[in-house]
């Protein structure tokens, strides 16, 4: 086991470089000068013969790449053109928003739809199914940025329960955290909702046929016991498949969630930066949502094993 | 003094096509340490008959009426609680399947403990000793590994005694077993019969063995009751039956049996087959269920149904001719 993730982690590494460079070729596959790009409009023919120079923009392609790699790995992700910060500093400084985001829509998300997914499945063709499904339709078919104007009007705006926007460390207490996270992780949530709860109940479907079912029901198992131990620890894979493809969902969604809820994180960083055409730092951001998401991939194959016994590497 | 007394079973579904009626009016008995076998081809309602008595049938959209009396309580009229408490504790089952019939991704200890934590209230400690122990019994080798296996890893005949383990666990007063022996090779199936029969006078247990292997009825029962369209057609104790069939659909069944060693001492016939199809369930039947596939039918009985009559020592059979197909055979 411990080897297989080993070898998947080296396996990871040539993935990881093709992403780099293409990361990397951004700047080149962008219109026009990157040197006349980066200083903008009204810079001189001197200033982009500076910048140019500065980033070593004069020598070849694959030189320049390879030192980009070399500083990367050394932990330098350059530094930002308009804040002149390092690119490091200032995605760990976004990092918490929005790994807090994306933890608690994910939780939100497991806690909500598989068991909703598992009820429609025990009680399909009923009321209650065809209710459950109805909402995955309409979770799904509603952007992001609508239902959070729509939970920020109806529960902070009218209602005043909840803040209407901003983020409070965790290191300021749990509630205060929590209490900022609740809207955004249900608007960024819904459509995921939506697409675990539809492949749960369809997996769950075709398990509760299976003879291994009956062989519970014989043995007079209760209907809990049934269903979320028997059968959904059998429709784990598929479901588990897309929690995981889920994620990739979750960072595109991010970025508009925290526009929305004027979350400082990641999203509202990547937006900025590609506004400013801050080419470093979409860089970095872009690198590092590749790399979350090989890790996420590599974490799926390892909770396979978990639930499925005839799985191994 | 008789464990289990069906009365009037009727266990009907309905489908698109109009209700099915699967079983139709079975009654029977099953004395307490006895075996029962029932017979028939594929879709007689014998499955069903044994889902019935667990009321493992979904309803709906199957329906079950008549009443199923069990040591004294009638198992249709308890609530799904009182139910659930009975399955796998006083009564437990053994499917056909056994590649299918172990849920693939829990261990073979912990589909054994299951049963005994939950109708046997023991700790996980106590339910895993125990285990280990059902493993022993029903002879599997190196039960303290193979108690932290799955299903995958054991072969079909060892599943299938994983099974009987776990139906056996709790010590049931009645054992269904469907077909316990069909997906299993040859020499493994006399293994089985034989731990089922072993573990039987252990435990006291009596069996209801639904097949349609006439060799393993010959075998292991002690009474037989034939099953056609949903409806008893026979009755009798084994040796009885095999000497002296009176039904014309029981001397098909037993006619379309190969004899071994026949052709050596040229005695070699013909297989005999039973002509036609079953009849159509869901469509209501007027007068011998078996009259559309019978030799001997005739008028009356394509329009009365013949009854169940006594037609020797604990004999019934449901045929106008009865006597005459006894002569016949």
């Amino acid at each position: 086991m411990l080897s297989y993730i080993l070898r998947r982690i080296v396996a990871t590494l040539p993935v990881m470089a093709i992403v780099a460079l293409f990361v990397f070729s951004l700047l080149y596959i962008a219109p026009g000068d990157p040197a006349v790009v980066i200083a903008g409009d009204q810079a001189s023919p001197e200033d982009v013969e500076r910048i140019r120079q500065s980033l070593g923009l004069d020598r070849p392609f694959l030189v320049q790449f390879g030192g980009w790699v070399w500083r990367i790995l050394h932990g330098d992700l350059g530094t930002s053109i308009f804040t002149n910060l390092p690119v490091s500093a200032m995605i760990g400084q976004r990092l918490g928003p929005t790994l807090s985001l994306m933890i608690v829509t994910l939780l939100l998300t497991i806690v909500v739809a598989v068991p909703l997914g598992v009820v429609a499945a025990w009680k399909a063709g009923s009321l209650i199914d065809r209710v459950i499904m109805g909402f995955a339709v309409f979770g799904f078919s509603l952007p992001v940025f609508v239902v959070g104007y729509m939970l920020a009007y109806i529960f902070a705006l009218e209602l005043e329960w909840l803040p209407v926007q901003g983020y409070t460390p965790l290191a300021q207490g749990f509630w205060p955290w929590l209490e900022n996270l609740i809207l955004p992780a249900i608007a960024l949530g819904c459509v995921y909702i939506a697409l675990v709860a539809r492949i749960t109940r369809a997996a769950m479907l075709e398990v509760l046929q299976q003879d291994y079912i009956r062989t519970a029901k014989a043995k007079g198992l209760g209907q809990g016991g049934i269903l979320f131990i028997h059968a959904l620890k059998n429709a784990a894979v598929p479901i588990v498949t897309v929690i995981g493809i889920g994620i990739a969902l979750l960072i595109g969604g991010a970025v508009v969630t925290e526009s929305v809820f004027a979350i400082p994180g990641l999203g509202r960083l990547t937006i900025d930066a590609i506004l400013r055409r801050d080419y470093p730092v979409i860089q970095g951001i872009v690198l590092l949502f590749s790399f979350v998401y090989v890790l996420v991939n590599l974490m799926i194959d390892v909770v396979y094993t978990l639930v499925d016994p005839r799985i191994r590497y | 003094m008789a464990l289990l007394e069906v009365e009037n079973l009727q266990t009907h579904f309905r489908t698109p096509g109009g209700i099915n009626r699967a079983v139709d009016g079975v009654s029977f008995h099953v004395n307490e340490g006895e075996t029962l076998a029932i017979v028939g081809e594929s879709g007689c309602g014998k499955s069903v008959t044994s889902m019935s008595l667990m009321r493992l049938i979904p309803e709906p959209p199957g329906r079950i009426a008549g009443s199923i009396r069990f040591a004294g309580r009638d198992l249709l009229k308890l609530s799904d609680r009182e139910m659930r408490a009975i399955r796998g504790n006083d009564i437990s089952m053994i499917f056909q399947e056994p590649m299918t019939s172990l849920n693939p991704v829990l261990t073979v200890g912990r589909q054994i403990r299951e049963t005994l934590m939950i109708h046997q209230g023991l700790d996980k400690q106590a339910a895993e000793a125990h285990a280990v122990e059902m493993l022993t019994l029903v002879g599997i080798p190196e039960p303290k590994r193979r108690v932290g296996e799955y299903p995958h890893q054991l072969s079909g005949g060892m599943r299938q005694r994983v099974m009987i383990a776990v139906a056996l666990a709790c010590n049931p007063k009645l054992l269904i077993a469907d077909e316990p022996t069909t997906a299993l090779d040859v020499t493994i199936q006399a293994q089985i019969l034989k731990l089922m029969l072993d573990l039987k006078r252990r435990v006291g247990a009596a069996i209801i063995l639904i097949t349609h292997d006439l060799g393993v009825v010959a075998e292991i029962a002690e009474r037989v009751m034939v099953m056609y369209a949903g409806r008893k057609v026979e009755e009798a104790p084994v040796a009885e039956l095999f000497r002296s069939p009176r039904h014309p659909y029981t001397q098909g069944l037993l006619g379309a049996v190969p004899k071994l060693g026949s052709s050596l001492a040229g005695t070699a016939t013909r297989l005999a087959e039973i002509p036609g199809q079953v009849p159509d369930l869901r469509k209501p039947i007027t007068g011998c269920v078996f009259a559309g596939r019978c030799a001997l039918a005739t008028d009356l009985c394509r329009q009365y149904a013949p009854g169940l009559e006594e037609k020797g020592p604990r004999h019934i059979a449901a045929c106008h001719y009865a006597a005459k197909g006894a002569i016949a055979a």
